[in-house]
C-alpha cells in the first residue's frame, strides 16, 4: 500500500471549517488514550482543561491575557516573514523592549500616566527595533544570515536584562530575588476592572489592522511582498531591497519591543528575569499557523492562550506538567497535519 | 517488414488540475529509430515522456516494453526497463567527476572499482563518438559536455530507449552536430532515441519518424520522407503560420545609446564583458549574437543598471547614465525584458494584477489618499491584457498559471507601456511556441517602427536574420564585430560566435 498526496485545486468552505475541527477532535482522542493508559481520568482532565481556559469570566480573561503577547509576537515576526526574512529574534527584541520600558520608569517614574505610558511604548518600540536593526543591517549590507544573528541576539538580550535586575536595578526590598522595583501605578496599563485583561488587547488589534492595511494597500507593503517573492524582481523594478530589509527588521523588532513593554507594564509591573514564557518563539508558530494573516494571528493566539491556561488548570488536579505539554503538542500536531490535509488529498493506492 | 516496437504506449490519459495533458495517446517507438516528438509548448510532449520515464503515472492506458506490459512506477523501474530520460536541466553533481557521476545511483555494491568504471566510460564514449574525460569535474565542463555525461550515464545503465527533452537548446551549432552524430550511432546499434523538440529544422535533419502532438492529442505521425516543414507546422499549430519576410526598410536615425570601453564583472568577479563598444540608433533592431554565457547577460544587466560596471561609460542621448539607478534609467526611457521572465521580469506566486502594477505602483495617479488604488490598477491590468492579447482566466490568479507566451506578452506589454526610447530584450522568444514567438516578434517590429532603439540578445540565427538590422557578435566577453545583417550571412556570424576556440574537449 502506498500513500500519496495530491494537491487540492479548490478548497471549499466545508473543508476549511471541518478540517480544523476534526484535527482538534483527533488530538483530544489521542490524548484520551494517552491519559487513560497513564491511569488518569481523561474526561475529567479535559473538562478541567476546558474549564480552565473558558469556564468562567475570569478564566477567559486569563486566556486573553496570554493571547495578547502571543498575538503581538506573532504579528511582529509575520512582518519579517512576509519578506522571507527569518526573524527568530522576537524573544530578544521583546526583552529589549521590556528593558527600555523599565528604564523609562526607573528614570521618570513620577510622571503622570498619560505621558509615561506612551513614552514607555515608544521606548519599547525603539529598543526592539534596534535589536531588529542589527541583524537587518548585517543582512542588507553584507548578506549575513539573519536567522542566526537574530537568534543569538536573544541570548544577549536576556542576559542584558538579567544584568540589570541582578545588579544596578535590583530591588532592595525583593528579599534577594532578581527583580527590579515595582512600577508606580502610573506605569500600569489600564485594565478591564476585575480582571487582568489590559489595554494591550486593543494594541494587538490595532497593530493587526494597521499591518493588514499597510501590507495590502501601500506601495511599501507591495514592495515587501514583491521582495519576499523575488529579490531579483524587486531589484529589477528599482526597489531598494537593502533599505526595505532594514525597515522590515526595524518594524518587526519594534512590534516585538512593544510586546515586551506591554508585558512589564500590564502583567509583571516590574522588570524581571522571566518576562516572557517563550512568546517570541511561540509567536513564530502562531504566525505560521495563521499563514501570516494578521487577523488569523489574533485568532490562533487566542487558541494558544487557551492551551496554556487550560494546562495550568489541570496541574492543580494533580496531572504532571509533562502530560499537559503532551496534550498541547498533540493539538499542534493535528492542526499542522490538518493543514496538510486541507491543502492536499491523500490517495491510497494498492501496490500489486 | 513487421518489427516488434521497443516501446508501445496505448490509450494513455493523464490529467493535471485543470488540464488534460494527454488524451488517449498511442505512441510506438521501434529499435534503431530516431523518433521526434514534436509539438508546441504545452502540447503534452514532456508529460507523455515523463510517464514513460516513470516520473508520472498515467490515469489510464498501458505501456509495453519489448512486447511485455510494464508498470513504470518510478524512474528506477523505468531504467530497469531500459528507458532513460535526459531532462533539460541536467541531474549531475557538480563537484564530482564524470566517472563518479556515471557510477552514482547505478545498481551494484557500495564499493565499486573506479578503474573499471572509467574504462567502461571510455569505451562507451568512444563507441558513440562522445569526447569526455572521465576524470574531469562536472563544474569544469561546458553544457554540451555535461549532456554527454548524462547520455553516458544512461548508456552505462544499459538503456536502450533514450528520451531527450529539447537537447539542443543549450548547445552550440557544432555541439548540435556532434549530438546528432551520437544519436545516429545509437540508432545504428539498435537503440531507440526519442527527441522532444519544437524545432522543425532539427526534425527534418535527424528524425526517422515523427509524432506530432497538439493539445494533448496525437494529430499525426509518419515517416519523415512523407513530410515536409509546412506539413509539420500545419499539424503543430493547425493554422498556417506564414513565415513572411518582415519589412526591414532601414530607417535608423540618431544615436540613442552609446557604450564605450565597457567592462563588467561577472558574479564571480572576473571580467565577463571586456571593453565593449556599441552604438544603438533610433528605430533599429540590433541583435547580440553569441553562444550563451559569453557576457550577454552581464552586458544587458549593466546597461539596465542591475549590475555595477568596472570601467567604461554608458551614455543615453549624450548623457552619462552608468551611475544612475535602475529606476532612474527606466524613468529616462531605458527598459529591459530580462532573460529570467519569471523571477526577475515577473514576480512568482503573485497575481496578474500585482505583476501588471510592478512599474506603475509608484505613480501618483494610481494612488488614492496615499493608498494604492486597486480599482484603477485592475482597470489598467484589463486594458494591458486586452491590448497585448494576454490570455488570462482571472487577473487575480497567480501568474504561475500563465503559459510562457502569455507571460512574455504580459511582461512586454507592461514595459512597452512606459514608452521606452531604448528597449533591451534578452532571449525574448526563448521557449515560446511558434505562434507566441511570432506575436512577440511582431510587437518588437512595431516598436521599432515607432522609433524605439531595440537591442535583442538572440540565440537563434534565423531570428537574427528575420528581425535585426545590425548584429553584434559577442565572444568571450568581447564584441568581436558589428555587422549589417544585409551584408553578412549565417556562416560568418556562426564562425565569429565560436571564436577561434575548438568546440568540445
Amino acid at each position: 500500500m502506498r500513500l500519496r498526496l495530491v494537491r487540492r485545486n479548490n478548497d471549499s468552505w466545508l473543508i476549511k471549517v471541518a478540517v480544523p475541527i476534526a484535527s482538534i477532535l483527533l488530538a483530544i482522542l489521542v490524548g484520551w488514550i494517552f491519559l487513560a493508559l497513564s491511569g488518569y481520568e481523561a474526561a475529567e482532565t479535559y473538562r478541567r482543561m476546558f474549564y480552565g481556559a473558558f469556564g468562567s469570566a475570569y478564566n477567559i480573561s486569563e486566556t486573553i491575557v496570554k493571547a495578547i503577547p502571543l498575538a503581538l509576537a506573532g504579528l511582529a515576526v509575520s512582518v519579517a516573514f512576509r519578506m522571507k526574512l527569518w526573524n527568530i529574534g522576537a524573544e530578544g527584541q521583546l526583552y529589549m523592549g521590556a528593558f527600555a520600558a523599565g528604564g523609562v520608569v526607573m528614570m521618570l517614574g513620577d510622571w503622570p500616566s498619560i505621558l509615561l505610558l506612551p513614552l514607555m511604548m515608544v521606548a519599547g518600540f525603539i529598543a526592539g527595533a534596534l535589536w531588529g536593526f542589527i541583524p537587518g543591517v548585517l543582512r542588507a549590507l553584507w548578506n549575513v544570515n539573519e536567522t542566526i544573528t537574530s537568534l543569538l541576539l536573544n541570548y544577549v538580550a536576556i542576559a542584558w536584562v538579567g544584568f540589570w535586575v541582578f545588579g544596578p536595578w535590583k530591588d532592595p526590598n525583593a528579599m534577594g530575588f532578581p527583580l527590579a522595583p515595582r512600577f508606580p501605578e502610573a506605569a500600569y496599563l489600564p485594565v478591564i476592572p476585575g480582571s487582568r485583561v489590559h489595554i494591550g488587547i486593543l494594541v494587538a488589534i490595532l497593530v493587526a489592522i494597521v499591518l493588514y492595511i499597510v501590507l495590502k494597500y501601500t506601495r511599501w507593503g507591495y514592495e515587501v511582498r514583491v521582495t519576499g517573492e523575488s529579490q531579483e524582481a524587486a531589484r529589477y523594478a528599482g526597489m531598494d531591497v537593502a533599505k526595505n530589509i532594514i525597515l522590515v527588521m526595524l518594524i518587526s523588532g519594534g512590534i516585538a519591543g512593544i510586546t515586551g513593554m506591554i508585558e512589564v507594564s500590564g502583567i509583571t509591573h516590574r522588570l524581571q528575569q522571566d518576562i516572557s514564557a517563550g512568546y517570541g518563539y511561540t509567536g513564530i508558530i502562531v504566525a505560521w499557523l495563521a499563514r501570516l494573516n494578521p487577523f488569523a494571528i489574533l485568532l490562533v493566539a487566542f487558541l494558544f492562550g487557551a492551551l496554556l491556561v487550560g494546562g495550568f488548570g489541570v496541574q492543580t488536579y494533580g496531572i504532571p506538567y509533562a502530560i499537559v505539554l503532551m496534550l498541547q503538542g498533540a493539538v499542534l500536531f493535528f492542526l499542522l497535519a490538518g493543514e496538510i490535509m486541507m491543502k492536499n488529498r491523500v490517495i491510497i493506492s494498492r501496490e500489486d | 517488414m513487421k518489427r516488434m516496437p521497443i516501446i508501445e504506449m496505448v490509450g494513455i490519459n493523464k490529467s493535471f488540475p485543470g488540464v488534460r495533458a494527454n488524451k488517449n495517446i498511442n505512441f510506438r517507438v521501434y529499435p534503431g529509430e530516431i523518433h521526434a516528438l514534436l509539438g508546441e509548448n504545452g502540447a503534452g510532449k514532456s508529460t507523455l515522456m515523463s510517464i514513460l520515464a516513470g516520473l508520472y503515472r498515467p490515469d489510464s492506458g498501458t505501456i509495453k516494453v519489448k512486447g511485455s506490459p510494464v508498470r513504470l512506477r518510478s524512474p528506477r523501474l523505468a531504467l530497469q526497463a531500459g528507458i532513460g530520460m535526459i531532462y533539460q536541466h541536467f541531474r549531475l553533481v557538480n563537484n564530482l567527476t564524470v566517472a563518479e557521476n556515471v557510477m552514482l545511483g547505478s545498481p551494484g555494491r557500495i564499493r565499486t572499482r573506479g578503474d573499471l568504471i572509467e574504462k567502461r566510460v571510455r569505451e562507451l564514449s568512444e563507441k558513440y563518438g562522445m569526447a569526455v574525460n572521465p576524470h574531469a569535474r562536472i563544474s569544469h565542463l561546458s553544457l554540451g559536455e555535461q549532456q554527454r555525461v548524462e547520455i553516458l550515464k544512461m548508456l552505462y545503465r544499459g538503456c536502450d530507449t533514450l528520451i531527450m527533452d529539447e537537447p539542443t537548446t543549450v548547445l552550440t551549432p557544432q555541439e548540435v552536430k556532434d549530438l546528432f552524430n551520437t544519436m545516429r550511432l545509437m540508432a545504428d546499434r539498435g537503440k531507440a532515441v526519442v527527441l522532444i523538440t519544437h524545432k522543425l529544422n532539427e526534425v527534418m535533419e535527424i528524425a526517422d519518424y515523427v509524432t506530432v502532438l497538439r493539445r494533448g492529442e496525437v494529430v499525426g505521425s509518419d515517416h519523415i520522407e512523407n513530410l515536409d516543414e509546412n506539413a509539420l507546422t500545419h499539424m503543430m499549430v493547425a493554422r498556417d503560420v506564414i513565415f513572411q519576410e518582415l519589412n526591414r526598410a532601414t530607417q535608423s536615425g540618431s544615436t540613442v545609446l552609446e557604450i564605450k570601453d565597457l567592462t563588467v564583472p561577472s558574479d564571480r568577479g572576473h571580467a565577463a564583458v571586456r571593453k565593449a563598444n556599441l552604438e544603438l540608433h533610433q528605430g533599429e533592431i540590433m541583435a547580440i549574437a553569441g553562444v550563451a554565457g559569453n557576457g550577454q547577460r552581464e552586458l544587458v544587466e549593466a546597461m539596465a543598471g542591475l549590475r555595477p560596471i568596472r570601467a567604461g561609460s554608458i551614455r543615453m542621448q549624450g548623457k552619462e547614465i552608468s551611475h544612475l539607478s535602475a529606476r532612474e534609467r527606466t524613468a529616462m526611457g531605458l527598459t529591459l525584458i530580462p532573460e529570467d521572465r519569471m523571477g526577475m521580469g515577473l514576480v512568482p506566486n503573485t497575481s496578474v494584477v500585482e505583476n501588471a502594477m510592478l512599474r506603475n505602483y509608484q505613480f501618483p495617479e494610481y494612488r488614492r489618499g496615499g493608498l494604492l488604488n486597486y480599482a484603477k490598477l485592475e482597470a489598467y491590468t484589463h486594458s494591458l491584457i486586452d491590448r497585448y492579447q494576454v490570455v488570462v482566466a482571472d487577473i487575480h490568479h497567480p501568474v504561475n498559471y500563465l503559459s510562457g507566451g502569455n507571460l512574455q506578452k504580459l511582461l512586454l506589454g507592461r514595459e512597452l507601456d512606459l514608452n521606452p526610447k531604448v528597449l533591451i530584450a534578452a532571449y525574448p522568444v526563448r521557449g515560446l511556441d511558434v505562434a507566441a514567438a511570432q506575436a512577440v516578434n511582431e510587437i518588437m517590429l512595431e516598436e521599432r517602427s515607432k522609433g524605439t532603439a531595440i537591442l535583442l540578445v538572440l540565440e537563434d540565427l534565423d531570428d537574427i536574420f528575420r528581425l535585426a538590422d545590425r548584429v553584434a557578435v559577442m565572444y568571450d566577453g568581447e564584441i568581436k564585430a558589428v555587422l549589417d545583417v544585409s551584408e553578412t550571412d549565417i556562416d560568418s556570424i556562426g564562425a565569429l560566435m565560436l571564436g577561434a576556440q575548438r568546440v568540445g574537449v
